[in-house]
């Protein structure tokens, strides 16, 4: 069976399935379920500096959009940041890190944009035994009108600058939390590595409002009436999650810069996307909201499995295998052919492609009286819109042309050779194809 | 003294009235918000949806049940309404697993069709129950039509008719309108007075006169008819019993399922109700089936289906067979009548074993019978109709019968299987031709 046994940053964890900080992670008790139910380690949720804490709405703090059967797609929240005194966490902290030496304990950070106040806080994290930190530069509600969280994310100075301070104030491996409520991910992660960062994590929640309450007038989660942009996360930012990951990972700037994955990790087979992408480990939140901590049973038995069958003794053989093949589109070759082939055993005879080709797209699916659906060639562009709305797994393919097969609807013979834009003869600004 | 299931004879109050509410209680009850929200979910909104043809009434079904799924059940009513005014009823009787549910696509896919009849039902009792009637009459056209018959095709025909400014009579020789739905069929389909309730709700549409206890021949004829009004539109259903041709059939104790349907129906209280303790059912289709579960609901010991071909030739859907089956009806197939056995009152039938070409082979069986109920079939009567074919009204794709000015659907007439639903349409298609006809 496949080792799962994970380093990141110098942190061993018995596996790479480590809880994000969240609410999941914001209390002893809370850890050590999860600790006893198998995950690797976890982020502590994030801690303020001394003093009252801060408070937490007692409305809603959660909205959330379904799927079929009311599955839950995406979770949107407004908590702030622990709302337990500072001592109390760390005691926990250090009590749990005594009794589960083997797992990842970070504990996640975010004071004021003053280098006092890092320096305040990080030896007495320190003194708990923590593995690492993680800076909070990303929560895109309450505390970023503070100045604090995704205020400091957004600006990548201060990103810098913030990193820097903790690198100099201490011993631990500094984590930094990226927001993706920015334009270009590559800019904070630069930032963050000029600053001594030893690894980002990404990414946090997006600003959202989940739905609008048609009888209030009001955002959801709506509080006395009003409601606020809150993080939104769950397998529904997932694509954008993974994007984040692998343009990090393919910048040269950032190319060697751990990445820990967070967004919408679900299933093994999420984790395993992530890494093979660029991320050393992933982080898990709604998840374990939705389910609760067992499914890391599923993500351990899942990701060995795979790993066994891909011949995997590591989680460090995978991560990054994917990267090389994320590239621009302008590299994309153009003489790669496919046509849809309907596959008429498996077809139930809905009829989605068939509306959404002829609707939508180039009314390259014909429909026989008795409903039987095929692809016309020589209109079929390849789009791929009917394999994604049929509901059937498997029932629509795309089939790769061979070299020198005609393309019905081009009317030419594939070409045998690579040709992206670059050397298009359309293109307005063409370049030698590499 | 209080009887049983083993006491002798035909007797009332076999079971506790506890046992009679259960056992007479919804087959399938309406589905609650959360249930009907996850059966929409399944639906695939499919293209030219097949479930949408294979209904009588092209109910278009993908956008009813995506109006469920949204939120908006009265929505998904209007829907089903639109195409079929007694869509709560056949939400309840129609047989889906021949008809939408047997071709939905999830069925090809999984075994599992969405449940597009409990679905409907959620809908259209979302709507009925607000006592709302979503339709409104055009404006007054002063022409008058006759409807006969207040079963399904003429309550459908009616509230299309009236809904184009017509002003529709309606008569029936019952003493209460709903035919079929009221008279005819198993009491667990239709809990709550459901088929009351419907016809008042339907009428609300306005411009419909119901006048009871009026048939061809008995109060009115079919020339009066077509003398006093625009049009006329025949629903009068079949009225009529076929016998078994069998010496002693007039013995006490053998009776027209559908009378003991209809009985049972408009029986105040069911412990009155009396019932054999051997009771033997004769005949395969829907009919047999709703008499022979009832009979056994009721409190009857042994019910016997006996049908004369094999399984697969019963008119009822395997569905309702299994229906049966499960309540304990004991179905007996390849077995013609032969003789009734009795001094006065019927103690046996006798049976000869039959291929399904029915031909005899000569072993006989006799089975105990208190009480026998016959469900062969049901025939046309009346005089004076129009021109029959196959012993019934003949009409064209639209309804016409072979006299000018005169419509007929559901059972009565030609053409489609004798279903609800089927009538229901073939009463609104008339209405529409009769409409336009009258407006040319």
């Amino acid at each position: 069976m496949a080792n799962l046994t994970s380093e990141f940053v110098g942190i061993k964890s018995p596996n790479p399935f480590w809880l994000a900080s969240a609410p999941p992670t914001d209390k002893e008790y809370n850890v050590r379920r999860a600790f006893e139910a198998g995950w690797g380690g976890v982020v502590w949720k994030t801690l303020g500096e001394e003093g009252p804490p801060v408070v937490n709405v007692n409305g809603p703090r959660y909205g959330a959009i379904f799927g079929a059967d009311r599955r839950l797609l995406g979770l949107n929240n407004i908590e702030l940041i622990t709302d337990r005194p500072l001592q109390q966490n760390l005691r926990e902290i250090k009590s749990v890190k005594q009794d589960y030496p083997d797992r990842a304990v970070v504990v996640s950070l975010m004071v004021p944009c003053e280098e006092d106040a890092w320096k305040a806080i990080l030896p007495v994290v320190e003194e708990t035994g923590a593995d690492g930190i993680e800076l909070n530069f990303g929560c895109p509600h309450g505390m970023a009108e503070r100045g604090m969280g995704a205020a400091v994310g957004q600006v990548p100075d201060y990103i810098e600058m913030v990193t820097r301070w903790c690198k100099a104030n201490t011993r631990m491996p500094v984590i930094v939390k990226l927001t993706p409520n920015i334009t270009n991910i590559v800019y904070p992660a630069e930032a963050a590595l000029r600053g001594g960062a030893d690894a980002v994590s990404l990414i946090n929640t997006i600003n959202s409002i989940t739905g609008v309450n048609l009888d209030m007038m009001s955002p959801e989660p709506m509080i006395d009436g009003k409601g606020t942009h809150g993080g939104y996360c769950g397998p529904a930012v997932k694509p954008i999650a993974l994007n984040m990951v692998a343009e990090i990972a393919r910048n040269p700037e950032t190319a060697n810069l751990p990445i820990s994955g967070i967004g919408g990790v679900t299933t093994w087979r999420d984790a395993a996307e992530f890494m093979a992408l660029g991320a050393g480990n992933v982080q898990v939140c709604t998840a374990v909201m939705t389910y609760g901590f067992k499914i890391v049973q599923e993500m351990i038995s899942g990701l060995s499995q795979w790993m066994d069958e891909k011949g995997h003794t590591s989680t460090a053989d995978f991560v990054g295998m994917a990267t090389p093949n994320v590239t621009d589109w302008q590299y994309l070759n153009l003489n790669h052919v496919t046509k849809a082939v309907i596959n008429e055993d498996d077809c139930i005879k809905c009829g989605r492609c068939y509306a959404a080709c002829e609707d939508t797209s180039h009314q390259a699916i014909a429909m026989s009286e008795d409903r039987v659906f095929t692809v016309k060639e020589d209109e079929c562009v390849a789009c791929n819109l009917c394999v994604n709305v049929c509901p059937v797994e498997n029932c629509i393919t795309m089939r790769t042309l061979e070299a020198g097969e005609m393309d019905e609807r081009t009317e030419q013979p594939v070409s045998a050779d690579y040709g992206n834009w670059l050397g298009h003869p359309n293109n307005p600004m063409p370049a030698a194809a590499e | 003294m209080s009887n049983t299931p083993f006491s002798e004879g035909i007797a009332a109050g076999r079971l506790k009235p506890e046992a009679l509410a259960e056992n007479f209680g919804d087959l399938h009850p309406r589905l609650d918000d959360h249930e009907a929200l996850v059966a929409a979910d399944r639906c695939y909104f499919c293209h030219d949806a097949p479930c949408m043809t294979a209904c009588p009434t092209d109910i278009d079904i993908p956008l009813f049940i995506r109006q469920i799924a949204t939120g908006t059940p009265e929505a998904a009513a209007r829907t089903i309404f639109s195409q079929n005014i007694l869509g709560g009823m056949c939400a309840r009787v129609c047989p889906t697993e021949t008809l939408c549910e047997e071709v939905c696509v999830r069925e090809t896919a999984e075994g599992k069709p969405v449940e597009i009849g409990r679905l409907q039902r959620f809908a259209t009792d979302t709507l009925v129950d607000t006592g709302v009637h979503p339709f409104e009459r055009d404006a007054a056209t002063g022409k008058k039509i006759a409807v006969v018959g207040a079963g399904p095709a003429g309550l459908s025909a009616a509230h299309r008719l009236a809904g184009y400014g017509h002003d529709v009579t309606v008569f029936d020789a019952r003493a209460k309108a709903g035919g079929l739905n009221e008279f005819g069929i198993a009491a667990y389909k239709s809990v709550d007075s459901f088929a009351e309730r419907e016809v008042d709700w339907l009428l609300k549409i306005g411009g419909i006169t119901v006048e009871t206890g009026k048939s061809l021949g008995d109060g009115i004829t079919l020339d009066g008819l077509k003398a006093e009004f625009d049009a006329v539109f025949l629903g009068i259903g079949l009225g009529g019993v076929n016998a078994l041709g069998l010496e002693g059939e007039d013995k006490a104790g053998i009776e027209a399922a559908t009378d003991f349907i209809a009985d049972l129906r408009q029986a105040d209280d069911l412990a009155k109700l009396p019932i054999g303790r051997d009771v033997v059912v004769i005949g395969g289709g829907m009919t047999a089936v709703d008499a022979a579960v009832q009979a056994k609901l009721l409190g009857a010991l042994n019910v016997s289906l006996v049908y004369r071909r094999g399984k697969d030739r019963m008119n009822a859907s395997v569905f309702e067979q299994d229906l049966a089956t499960s309540k304990g009806v004991h179905i007996i197939t390849n077995a013609s009548p032969k003789a009734v056995i009795g001094n006065g009152a019927v103690r046996e039938i006798e049976f000869e074993y039959t291929d399904d070409d029915l031909n005899p082979t000569g072993q006989t069986v006799r089975l105990a019978a208190d009480q026998v109920f016959k469900a062969i079939g049901q025939t046309l009567q009346g005089s004076d109709l129009p021109e029959l074919e196959w012993g019934k009204i003949k009409v064209d794709d639209t309804g016409r019968s072979s006299v000018d000015g005169v419509w007929a659907g559901g059972d009565c007439a030609t053409g489609g299987d004798d279903l609800t639903v089927t009538a229901v349409a073939e009463g609104r298609d008339a209405a529409e031709d009769i409409h336009a006809t009258l407006m040319a």
